[in-house]
């Protein structure tokens, strides 16, 4: 098949990067979380019956004309002061002619030359306690359009539909694009500061109320532009653009993939077309899209139905007082609060589960034990699942609760390890899967009968700790956990039998 | 557009009529071309009187910050919305195969 590329035909991602330097460009999509679309009243609620919340006006349906909603500017303005950028005094939206059907008018009001944010920066925490700053080209505020679904064809693709189903619900709810300007001298870092900016992103855009940055439901997603130059040299490569890359994990898989498909193809001496790709979930690969239409074949002119924006500068620095603190001041504080150090809080950022950890303490966990269980267990769990720590089917709130129960010394650490495991099953709450395990700690009164048996059944053990030897404790222990099925606290154990013996 | 004299060439055209998806024969392409560029040619007598001084405008009425509050309305409702259309199946519009990427 055309355009398919093989493991054969990559070269090593470190490899390529020591003869290239990668140029990296983002651009981030974020659904607004307004309560209406940006033109009409309709509603904007996920996962509602197709074609429910339409109406004329993102239908397109003749004499329907399109009013903008006030609060779609102001959290697009609020993104941008959030992210440093100046706010335009005046700026228009503009029509992008294209004739597709997820918008049922043949354009998309969107803007072009004129954004409503230009000119920002947010500054990404990379590991080793420094700080990469993306410079922001701009943020720009558009109208989503609708889903597709292809029919006929190979699993949903439209290569071979016989026909498409559209459902115009999502046509018309805000969408803010940001835009960095290109990304360079990151070297082998490319991949992992792609990831982190938009980690520090998403975190940002939640802190800012916002959005809900959902990217399983396709409310925050990244367009991932990639080249290579020769290193030393300054003239940029020709770039690729992956589109639609869902989820902290896929940004960093499409930046590696591309970065060694490129650099296989300028190996050989050949040439990186200027194309659109699409990103594959399931093998980690790109493939080909159309090849990319010149901005003008979109024929933008400013929109005639709607009237020029002018924000306030008065509005705008009312605003501005009422930007939360940033994630970075936000993390220090609560890694102090918390008593972690600066490394902790990067393991936790860079393995995604600062946010967890907070939830999980939040849900009255011990700090060091919600740290302990995600950094040393739940992660492990999410990578065996390939999916990221936030969507294992286990809440912070029920992480909390086992904790508790082994705090509490209701399970040993190996029994809690064993809830967990059994709640990411699908067994259910914590408490019902000890219930329906019969997962307990043997009582006090319990263990100190069995460990009076113990000594008792073997006094030729005993005398040997008696006589100083603890390393002959084993039998005694190993006893009374075969007594008690397995569920007593060895630590405890150990502690009554020398109690008994040597204290 | 090509040209600052307001001309269109045969190739603008053809190139319009692939963008807007309309096929046409050697003979329109001849005769729009032509009757464009007569358009084109009596429009760009504005620029003759508009000086420095007065700003390009998209809109007749001198208005900016038109808005209204985020409050849900009444929608259409999906049947309402489909009764409209040409097709429909499973509770979407039916369109013909597309031709060509997504944007």
């Amino acid at each position: 098949m055309e355009g398919v590329t093989t493991t054969a035909d990559l070269v090593p991602y470190d490899e390529v990067l020591d003869r290239y330097d990668p140029v990296l460009g983002l651009e981030t999509h974020v659904e607004l979380g307004t309560a209406t679309k940006l033109f009409c009243g309709c509603p904007t609620a996920f996962g509602a019956e197709p074609n429910s919340q339409v109406c004329p006006v993102c239908l397109g349906l003749p004499g329907s004309l399109p009013v903008t909603n006030e609060k779609a500017i102001e959290f697009t303005v609020r993104i941008g002061l959030a992210l440093n950028c100046g706010i335009a005094e005046w700026c228009r939206f503009a029509r992008k002619n294209y004739f597709y059907p997820d918008m049922p008018k043949n354009y998309q009001v969107s803007q072009y030359d004129e954004p409503l944010c230009v000119d920002g920066y947010l500054d990404v925490p990379v590991p080793g306690g420094e700080t990469y700053r993306v410079q922001i080209e701009r943020v720009h505020l558009e109208e989503d359009t609708g889903k597709t679904l292809h029919v006929g064809g190979a699993t949903g693709r439209i290569h071979g539909a016989t026909h498409s189903l559209v459902d115009y619900n999502r046509a018309g709810i805000p969408l803010v694009e940001i835009v960095t300007r290109p990304l360079t001298g990151t070297g082998k870092r490319a991949a992992e500061v792609a990831r982190l900016y938009v980690t520090e992103l998403r975190d940002l855009l939640r802190g800012l109320g916002v959005s809900d940055v959902r990217m399983e439901q396709g409310s925050l997603r990244c367009d991932v532009n990639v080249s290579l130059m020769p290193a030393g040299t300054t003239e940029l490569g020709t770039r690729t653009e992956t589109k639609n890359v869902n989820s902290l994990r896929s940004v960093e898989r499409a930046v590696r993939f591309e970065v060694e498909r490129q650099g296989a193809l300028l190996d050989a001496g050949q040439r990186i077309v200027q194309e659109t790709r699409h990103f594959h979930e399931d093998s980690g690969t790109t493939s080909p899209g159309r090849s990319k239409e010149e901005a003008q074949d979109y024929r933008y002119f400013p929109e005639p139905d709607l009237v020029p924006l002018a924000p306030e500068p008065r509005w705008v620095e009312q605003i501005r007082t009422t930007l939360p603190e940033p994630p970075s001041a936000r993390r220090a504080r609560f890694a102090e609060a918390n008593g972690f150090t600066p490394l902790d809080l990067e393991q936790m950022a860079n393995a995604g589960v600062l946010d967890l950890v907070e939830q999980t303490i939040a849900a009255r966990a011990a700090p060091s034990k919600a740290r302990g269980w995600w950094l040393s267990y739940l992660v492990g769990s999410a990578n065996e699942r390939g999916v990221e720590p936030a969507d294992l089917p286990i809440t912070p709130e029920q992480l909390a609760r086992i904790s508790a129960l082994e705090d509490d010394g209701t399970l040993t650490n190996k029994l809690a390890r064993q809830v967990v495991d059994a709640v990411l099953a699908g067994e259910g709450d914590p408490d019902t899967v000890i219930e329906a395990h019969g997962w307990k700690v043997t009582g006090e009164a319990d263990l100190v009968a069995a460990v009076e048996a113990a000594i008792a059944a073997q006094p030729d053990v005993v005398d040997k700790v008696r006589a100083g030897n603890l390393g002959a404790l084993g039998p005694l222990v190993g006893a009374v956990m075969k007594a008690t099925g397995g569920s007593a606290d060895a630590t405890r154990t150990r502690e009554l039998l020398q109690e008994r013996l040597v204290g | 557009m090509s040209g600052a004299e307001a001309s269109i060439t045969r190739e603008d055209v053809a190139h319009l009529a692939r963008l807007a998806r309309i096929a046409m024969t050697d003979a329109e392409l001849d005769h729009l071309a032509e009757r464009l560029g007569v358009i084109l040619g009596a429009v760009a007598r504005v620029q003759e009187v508009a000086a420095d001084d007065i700003p390009p405008t998209s809109h007749a009425v001198p208005l900016t910050n038109i808005f209204r509050a985020d409050e849900p309305q009444p929608t259409l409702g999906s049947a309402a919305a489909l009764a409209a259309a040409p097709a429909a199946e499973d509770g979407r519009f039916r369109v013909p195969q597309i031709l060509g990427e997504p944007q």
